[in-house]
């Protein structure tokens, strides 16, 4: 019963720090069903939501406001920093390159992330911040069937929380309002959009405005639990395999391959780390999404291309 | 002495088809070279101006030229054949490590068979070679998945690799013959019975490696296979139409890139660095050669000398020129500054003029060509 | 109207069906290419003429039938495959290598003939040297015959479109091809132009001795250069013939009137 319990609390924390991927993963998604841009800084927005939100919380703080009132101004402002990125990026570098080839999109992310990554701790400081809005503290489950319980970060459960409120309502955003129909229209063919008369400009700025808000949702959960802090950059890196598995345009994939990176991961470093070594965590992902794509190269959730010429 | 071609006659295609065709690129070639291999180590032994204190050969020409070869192999993969590569730091790795293998001596007992593969330690040159060989494997292994996936998804499989083989030199101690930190020695710099430490030789040594590399991948990207990698980066379906086998010219671009940046590798640890840890070859290598390319120029050799003596010489600058005008500036702010400038002459560059600054030189010197005129 | 020298069968199609996920693109399709023949392929927008072509050069599969080229018949074949085989092409949209000179793209059409590897290529001595230069031959006859020696080291993507057109050619000839396959040689060209290609085309046909197929709207051009005219609409043949046959038949009119099936 022993080993059994501990399978099951590897696999529950597994499940839930894979959904904190998703968080990442889904700014990915938006972005690149609505534009076909592969967004490479989009670990570098969360990195500047959580800087945004967290040196607005403790300024407002230190001067003397509560917490509560200190938070809602914090994400306000941080929503507003997310809203000047997205203007300037959709302004100055995406809008300039539209019809260009998805490298060459990709390639200008990856400016993007640099750009973001330095300005953001010139603007903010480069140091390491606590971020202290849920509970980091763990309950410990099933005490009477297993010895000394399964253990359930609090955190994580907040995360997943917060991740399927976000999924709906982004579904809701898609499906109802008349902003998100466009840019599903956008998605599907951005000239014709245009022709009938959808401002892609304004659409393109909502997308990238809403995956600057996702981020910022992510930044919460991941600075709650790491600190705001730069490395936090590299969490857009293993969201990644993520992608992959759950391919780029499918939202539900990006949950169902956070939950299968989270959960495969943890279990890969308990049970095969030891064997070889320890730390694979730190590539499980990745190999296994290359597993994934060897066998179907669209991704598990993604759509079959048929090439034409 | 004017740059003009008037009364130079190409009467053979093999003129025509010549790596300088122009009689005064030739010239101003030799005289490159000549500066390079006699002018630069004459005045570093003599200490003249600007080589005083083999600051300018250690920190920057050695390093330069190291990275533009790395840069080059980058090139191929990503400027010519059109994948992309974010993992080109690990292929470095394979390279160095590899070589520090091979140059200190390989011992793999084979219990179950009562055997061992023994090699004894190479000289340092062979190791060298053999160390890019390793990359050009791995590189072979890590594109195979190329065949079936493209582009951006391709991104993710080389992040892949720059991953796996950071934890592998990290945590196979085999690797680093248990070294106790982590860090290793390279062997002592002999080559042909010559032990070459000074900087003077070290740069010798990182500018045959790059004369030699640069000129053969020149020969590869005008000849066959070099149209063979274009095309598939300019219009995969097309070429393959055209009897172009992606599997061949995609995995010669993946094996032939990772050589040179695998040699590069070696050269980083055996030559410029002399000891080193796994971190020397992290993803923001990885990152550092891809904006060489990008901003020397994407499918130009010359651009990644370019672009790698731009991002060299970036944050020295940074450093360097408000510390003279009086401007105190913190060594923190210099490292984000030089991140906030590269990234924007990226996008820049990408929306203004994709070849980089290679383009920008073969654009003036068709202006030379025709000046004073305007056409 | 001209007509062939020989009358055996290059290129034989045989019930070709082909469909994408529930459509049909082709259903049924039989029709052979006779050797030194130019053999055009005509039908109204959607009728399945790019796939057709698509199937004979190995990029699409069909879901059934064959197809036997100069004797064999090969279920699945790829796309080089069909080029090693002698097969070559051009396309609808322009499909050129946008980063090369015009020099450049039509070299590469030399890729299959060229037999010197890695290492002598990066050395470029010797045999290396010499094939390279000898190619290059090849391709200035091509230059010269396409006319375009004023453009050969002109990057592509900045030529007009009837020149890339051209060098396209060019490229396919490179290959010297046995079966030259041609997807709208003459979309978007002014009467000059059509009348350069038309001339090509013949001239390919007739000092080359390719076979020819090819899909084109211009039906004053289909009746000129062409010997005989297979006729698709929405995937299925609906005539097959001379140029004269296939103008008086009324299955074709009524497909081009847009008759009520």
């Amino acid at each position: 019963m022993i080993a059994f319990g501990q399978f099951l609390e590897i696999l529950i924390g597994g499940l839930l720090s894979g959904v904190l991927y998703s968080l990442v993963a889904l700014g990915f998604v938006l972005i690149f069903k609505a534009s076909g841009v592969f967004n490479f800084a989009q670990g570098a927005m969360v990195l500047l939501a959580g800087l945004a939100l967290v040196r607005t919380l403790d300024f407002l703080v230190a001067r003397g406001l509560p917490f509560w009132a200190a938070v809602i101004l914090g994400v306000v402002f941080a929503a507003a920093v997310m809203a000047i990125a997205a203007f300037v990026i959709e302004r100055y570098v995406l809008g300039p390159l539209v019809n260009q080839d998805g490298l060459t999109l990709f390639m200008s992310t990856i400016g993007i992330t640099f750009v973001l990554e330095g300005a953001s701790q010139m603007i903010f400081g480069a140091d390491n911040y606590p971020l202290r809005l849920f509970p980091t503290d763990a309950w410990f489950l099933f005490e009477n069937q297993f010895p000394g319980g399964i253990l359930v970060s609090k955190l994580d459960v907040w995360g997943g929380l917060i991740a399927g409120v976000l999924v709906t309502a982004l579904a809701i955003f898609f499906q109802r309002t008349k902003t998100g129909r466009a840019l599903r229209a956008v998605a599907d063919d951005h000239t014709a959009a245009q022709s009938v008369g959808i401002p892609i400009s304004w659409i393109w700025f909502v997308v990238w405005l809403v995956a600057g808000l996702v981020a910022l949702v992510a930044a919460t959960v991941w600075g709650t639990k790491l600190g705001v802090q730069f490395s936090i950059t590299f969490l857009a890196l293993k969201a990644l395999p993520v992608l992959i598995i759950g391919g780029f345009t499918s939202v539900p994939g990006a949950i169902i391959g956070g939950l299968i990176i989270g959960a495969g991961e943890k279990l890969a470093e308990v049970y095969l780390g030891p064997s070889i070594g320890g730390g694979i965590e730190y590539w499980f992902g990745f190999v296994l999404a290359l597993a994934v794509l060897m066998v179907r190269p669209q991704g598990l959730f993604g759509e079959r291309i048929i090439e034409r010429i | 002495m004017l740059y003009r071609e008037a009364g130079q006659f190409k009467t053979t295609y093999a003129q025509d088809m010549a790596m300088f065709p122009i009689r005064q690129d030739r010239i101003a070639f030799i005289l490159l070279l000549a500066l390079a291999f006699l002018v630069v180590p004459l005045l570093a032994k003599l200490q003249i101006w600007p080589f005083g204190g083999e600051y300018l050969l250690r920190a920057i020409l050695i390093p330069f030229l190291i990275l533009s070869l790395a840069a080059i192999g980058v090139n191929i993969l990503v400027g010519y054949c059109g994948q992309i590569s974010l993992g080109s730091g690990a292929f470095m790795a394979v390279g160095a490590y590899s070589a520090y293998k091979f140059g200190t001596g390989i011992n793999i007992p084979l219990a179950w068979l009562g055997t061992a593969i023994v090699i004894p330690p190479l000289p340092v040159l062979p190791s060298i070679l053999l160390g890019g060989l390793m990359a050009a494997f791995a590189g072979v292994l890590f594109g195979v998945p190329s065949l079936r996936i493209k582009g951006l998804y391709l991104a993710v499989a080389t992040l892949a690799a720059q991953f796996f083989f950071d934890w592998v030199f990290l945590r196979v101690p085999w690797f680093t013959n248990y070294s106790s930190s982590g860090s290793v020695n390279a062997p002592a710099l002999n080559f042909f019975g010559l032990t070459m430490n000074s900087p003077i030789e070290r740069y010798f040594i990182c500018l045959s490696f790059v004369t030699v590399f640069a000129l053969l991948a020149k020969n590869l990207v005008r000849g066959n296979i070099g149209r063979q990698w274009m095309a598939i980066r300019d219009m995969d379906i097309a070429a393959e139409l055209m009897g172009i086998r992606p599997l061949y010219a995609k995995l010669t671009a993946f094996a032939v890139s990772s050589f040179i940046v695998g040699v590069a590798g070696a050269l980083w640890a055996f030559v410029y660095l002399g000891s080193w840890e796994p971190l020397a070859f992290s993803i923001d290598r990885s990152f550092q050669l891809l904006f060489m390319v990008i901003i020397g120029g994407l499918g130009s050799i010359l651009g990644a000398f370019l672009g790698a003596a731009f991002i060299l010489v970036l944050p020295i600058l940074l450093d360097q020129v408000p510390h003279a005008l009086g401007i105190p500036i913190s060594v923190e702010t210099v490292s984000l500054l030089v991140f906030i400038i590269t990234g924007s002459l990226i996008c820049y560059l990408l929306i203004v003029e994709p070849h980089g600054f290679a383009r920008l030189w073969s654009t003036a010197k068709e202006k030379l060509r025709l000046w004073p005129y305007p056409y | 109207m001209r007509s062939p020298e020989v009358n055996d069968v290059m290129l034989r199609v045989e019930r070709v069906s082909l469909a994408f996920g529930g459509v049909k693109a082709l259903t049924d399709v039989s029709f052979d290419i006779r050797k030194g023949e130019i053999r055009a392929i005509i039908g109204p927008n959607g009728a399945g003429k790019t796939s057709m072509l698509n199937v004979i050069n190995g990029f699409y599969h069909p879901n059934r039938g064959s197809i036997t080229f100069k004797g064999k018949s090969r279920p699945r074949m790829r796309p080089y495959e069909a080029a090693r085989g002698g097969i070559a092409r051009t396309f609808q949209n322009v499909a050129l290598f946008k980063g090369m000179s015009a020099l450049d793209n039509i070299m590469a059409g030399r890729t299959l003939k060229m037999r010197y590897g890695l290492l002598w290529q990066a050395l470029r001595v010797g045999p290396a040297r010499t094939e390279e230069i000898e190619h290059r031959q090849r391709v200035e006859e091509i230059i010269d015959f396409l006319e375009i020696e004023a453009i050969r080291k002109v990057p592509v993507a900045r030529l007009p479109y009837g020149l890339q057109k051209r060098v396209e050619l060019g490229r396919a000839l490179a290959m010297e091809p046995d079966l030259l396959l041609l997807d709208e040689p003459m979309a978007g060209m002014n009467l000059e132009e059509k009348e350069d290609m038309s001339r090509f085309i013949v001239e390919v046909n007739d000092y080359y001795g390719t076979t020819i197929a090819l899909i084109e709207h211009d039906m004053a051009v289909v009746m000129d250069l062409s010997n005989r005219v297979v006729v698709l609409d929405h995937g299925v043949k609906i005539a097959d013939g001379t140029p004269d046959e296939v103008k008086t038949n009324q299955a074709v009119i009524d497909a081009y009137l847009g008759v009520a099936h």
